[in-house]
């Protein structure tokens, strides 16, 4: 159902983006609520512009309130400092707080919105299951809100003419315990899309912390739009110079080595790891390799052109190459990919020169919605 | 309301609660207007409530952002709205759908509270639409069957198809932005405007009455010694030295109502002007529930409490009445809550009254334990409550009736930033600055008083507003946005004289470049 307030939601939120009103911009600031979800603290963000007025500077200002404490105490009191924790040594972790995932959601429906993004089209195999409760049966136990009234009035009636106790002229029905039914669940498998993302990079000497950082942005955001079209989504990392091992995430944006280059060492092992635990007729599987396309000789890269033609390709939905701009690198095997996969769908390449040249190679990476 | 697309009439089982409630709260002697109740989906009710209580209200990016915060919070279940009820004759309330009978209930019964004072507080009468310029006497007996035009509800929707023809005619993102410009200088009106005649008439032409230096009191021998006559010419100079100053100023007297003079002076087009004037319109309609938000609230939660637990609830609901009123009274993080602090002062009132525990006598009582056990078995009580809600606003209500057992036995305290701590640190628990320091927020209802000085400083059109310092310094980026849309508005340059760390200032925007200057205007 559309609400009035949805016009003014919407021209707010397109504040929120910048998109219009760039004055108002400043004054956003980002407020959070925190919320409970299971045993976690979320955080969940709300925006809010102020619109200036003229008024008291805050921290001058102080006020009254009410409670307990002494003349210095802290108001609201210290944190964990709750009323029934004195004396009791801690046995639980510290509250930590979560940024909930709705940001990301959002974010990347701006993404999508703002780069024109295809929603991604499904391989279409998918043995993959999930389940899922779905209210179908009947029980004779339950909690109340899942009362069937239906069923339990009809128990109730069966039994009181069954028994006699029922009378046409006073039709009162009175429920017993044993007439209750309840709605009850029964899990249901469905199957779903799987995803997973093999992030190669190249971590030799040439590629500088600048490059880094333009490979961690634009994997953040290739992150953040397949997490929204894939439920399960995986991510596995890969660093190589001369050699290539998988990492955790921190690991891979994190490693600085000084080695030299092997790209195919990476794809070997990306192969590899495809192989293992991704078997291409139940995952979508997207790997992305970031170098700065600095390769150790021409023969390697050919190891590399028959990799991917042999083990990677087939079994992948897209293969992306990021090639970063660095002062080290020689820019030669984006040339040569180009070269080789002129005609092939299936193989993305894009070249990043700063930071600002993210997005448009993130719709290069994206923009065919494979 | 009828263009609603829901269907929000009340069911059956609910409205024989409201006839029974308000039968009931007629005989607690309660006076309200007719009241309608809705029932509202969740979603619907966060939309009200983003406009304010009113169903249709002009269009806004801050109304989006006000349901972005209610949806969010509700939808992650920290808060849900469980009544709003809308200042208008006949007052509308709404109640959330899903809610259980007993809060339902409760809500009712909370809402006659609201009706009731907002008949019948003094400063409500601000809202009538029908009661002239001026009120000369808001307090004064009323005649029975005071049925004031408070049609806020077609009002505000008047407003908002006003609005929207504007919109249709000059783009939603140029109103938009005038919109901004007019809602950062909304709180510049003068509260008590309508109670007041601050204009008086002069005329011109007449000449002005001689100058009388005022004189002390004396017996004709004396005259010369009290009042000398060197010292009473040198009055009278200095006296007429300011009438010539004061000759050809503009405005003659300081103008509090800043938004009433931007609309008869300045410079704007018919739509501008237009805007400018609702906006204000809705701002002096929202003055008195600021100005009695301890009160109302305090009102509306003595009247479910004592409705609730005394004819409405049934041993079943009891408990489940007691912990929903729980949460609406709870204080946390030492934070003072308006419901739980208005709801204590009346009954404290009550008591007093009823005991006798007020006047010469038991002020001048220094015996506490005689204090204690004070009871002349007055039984005024009552009356004394339903006199303090009509005559009363949040400032003379603290004033009068916090009393420093009353601070005491509610743990007030004070606080203040620390600046060597980074946190609010308690300061003190004397009763004298919590005093202070509560009249002082609820003054001008936390907005600095800012008047209309010069309209033609320095003899260059330019505007000069004084700000009366009080204490506390003004927020300086904010001072210079809002003074950016003065300038907008005056499309002159603006200045403001105002103290910044104990210095004065005149801050100055010429729609350039922002400047300060250290000396007095």
């Amino acid at each position: 159902m559309s609400l009035k307030i949805d016009q003014d939601h919407s021209r707010f939120r397109n504040i929120v983006r910048g998109k219009i009103r760039q004055n108002l911009r400043r004054y956003i600031s980002q407020g959070e609520m925190l919320g409970r979800k299971g045993k976690d603290l979320v955080s969940i963000p709300i925006p809010q512009i102020d619109i200036p007025r003229f008024t008291f500077g805050d921290k001058q200002k102080g006020g009254v309130g009410q409670g307990k404490g002494d003349s210095g105490d802290p108001v609201g009191g210290e944190q964990g400092e709750g009323e029934d924790g004195a004396g009791q040594a801690g046995k639980d972790a510290g509250d930590h707080v979560l940024e909930v995932d709705i940001t990301l959601d959002e974010l990347a429906d701006i993404l999508g919105e703002e780069l024109q993004l295809p929603a991604i089209e499904n391989k279409g195999k998918s043995r993959i299951i999930a389940a899922k409760d779905r209210y179908t049966g009947i029980r004779r136990v339950g909690p109340e809100s899942l009362r069937h009234f239906k069923r339990t009035y009809k128990e109730a009636l069966r039994r009181s003419i069954a028994s006699g106790a029922y009378d046409p002229g006073n039709p009162v029905i009175v429920p017993q315990k044993e007439d209750k039914r309840f709605r009850s669940w029964k899990e249901d498998h469905e199957p779903v899309a799987n995803a997973v993302i093999l992030y190669m990079m190249d971590v030799s000497g040439s590629m500088g912390d600048e490059q880094k950082e333009i490979v961690r942005i634009e994997s953040f955001w290739i992150d953040t739009w397949l997490r929204r079209q894939y439920q399960g989504l995986e991510s596995r990392y890969i660093i190589h110079d001369a050699v290539a091992r998988e990492v955790d995430r921190e690991t891979f944006f994190r490693t600085r080595e000084s080695g030299g280059t092997m790209i195919s060492s990476a794809y070997r092992l990306c192969a590899q790891i495809i192989d293992e635990h991704y078997p291409s007729a139940e995952w979508n599987i997207y790997p992305f390799h970031f170098s700065d396309g600095d390769n150790w000789s021409m023969d390697d890269t050919l190891t590399c052109i028959e990799l991917m033609k042999k083990e990677i390709l087939p079994k992948v939905n897209m293969f992306a190459y990021g090639q970063v701009e660095s002062p080290y690198g020689s820019g030669q095997f984006v040339k040569d990919l180009r070269e080789h996969f002129a005609s092939d769908e299936r193989v993305i390449t894009s070249e990043i020169r700063d930071r600002d040249a993210v997005v448009g190679s993130i719709k290069e990476f994206l923009g065919k919605g494979k | 309301m009828s263009q609603f697309a829901t269907n929000t009439t009340l069911p059956r089982y609910l409205r024989d609660e409201q006839e029974k409630i308000e039968k009931i709260a007629r005989a607690h002697g309660l006076d309200f207007f007719p009241v309608v109740f809705e029932m509202l989906s969740y979603d619907h009710m966060n939309e009200i409530a983003a406009y304010g209580g009113f169903p249709n209200r002009y269009p806004h990016w801050r109304f989006g952002m006000e349901y972005e915060r209610l949806s969010k919070s509700y939808e992650y279940g920290l808060s849900k709205i469980y009544e709003m009820v809308i200042n208008n004759n006949p007052s509308y309330a709404y109640l959330l759908e899903g809610n259980s009978l007993t809060d339902q209930k409760l809500v009712m019964c909370h809402v006659f509270g609201h009706v009731d004072f907002f008949k019948n507080n003094f400063t409500f009468r601000a809202t009538d639409l029908d009661a002239g310029e001026h009120i000369a006497d808001p307090i004064g007996r009323r005649k029975e069957g005071y049925d004031p035009n408070r049609r806020w509800v077609d009002k505000m929707a008047n407003h908002g198809s006003a609005v929207r023809r504007i919109v249709d005619r000059y783009g939603i993102h140029k109103v938009e932005e005038f919109i901004d410009v007019c809602l950062s200088l909304e709180n510049l009106i003068d509260p008590w405007s309508r109670f007041v005649v601050r204009r008086r008439d002069s005329r011109p032409d007449e000449e002005p009455a001689q100058v009388e230096v005022p004189r002390l009191r004396s017996k004709d021998y004396m005259e010369e010694f009290i009042n000398p006559s060197e010292y009473i010419e040198e009055q009278k100079k200095k006296m007429e030295a300011e009438r010539e100053l004061e000759k050809g100023k503009f405005p003659a007297q300081r103008e509090q109502d800043v938004l009433l003079f931007l609309l008869e002076n300045a410079p704007l087009e018919r739509w501008e002007r237009a805007i400018l004037s609702i906006i204000r319109d809705e701002g002096y309609y929202f003055v008195p529930q600021m100005q009695t938000k301890i009160m109302n609230e305090g009102w509306a939660s003595y009247w479910h409490s004592k409705m609730m637990t005394a004819d409405v609830c049934d041993w079943s609901e009891i408990v489940d009445y007691a912990e929903n009123n729980a949460g609406v009274m709870a204080t946390s993080g030492g934070r003072l809550n308006p419901y739980k602090l208005g709801v204590e002062l009346y009954r404290n009132i009550e008591e007093r009254w009823d005991k006798g525990q007020f006047g010469q006598e038991w002020e001048d009582c220094d015996d506490l334990d005689v204090k204690k056990n004070w009871d002349l078995r007055l039984g005024l009580g009552k009356q004394k409550v339903f006199e303090v809600r009509a005559l009363y606003n949040d400032v003379t209500f603290i004033d009068e009736f916090l009393t420093p057992e009353f601070a005491m036995e509610n743990k007030m305290f004070t606080f203040n930033w620390s600046n060597r701590n980074e946190r609010y640190e308690i300061d003190t628990r004397e009763f004298q600055a919590v005093k202070e320091k509560l009249l002082a927020q609820l003054t001008n209802f936390g907005n600095p008083t800012i008047f209309v000085e010069d309209a033609n400083y320095e003899n260059r059109g330019e505007l000069l507003l004084m700000h009366e310092h009080r204490g506390v310094d003004l927020r300086n980026d904010y001072a210079r946005e809002t003074m950016a849309s003065l300038v907008r508005i005056w499309k002159r340059p603006v200045s403001l004289a105002t103290l910044v760390d104990g210095k004065r200032a005149v801050l100055r925007f010429d729609g350039k470049e922002h400047g300060v200057r250290h000396d007095a205007p």
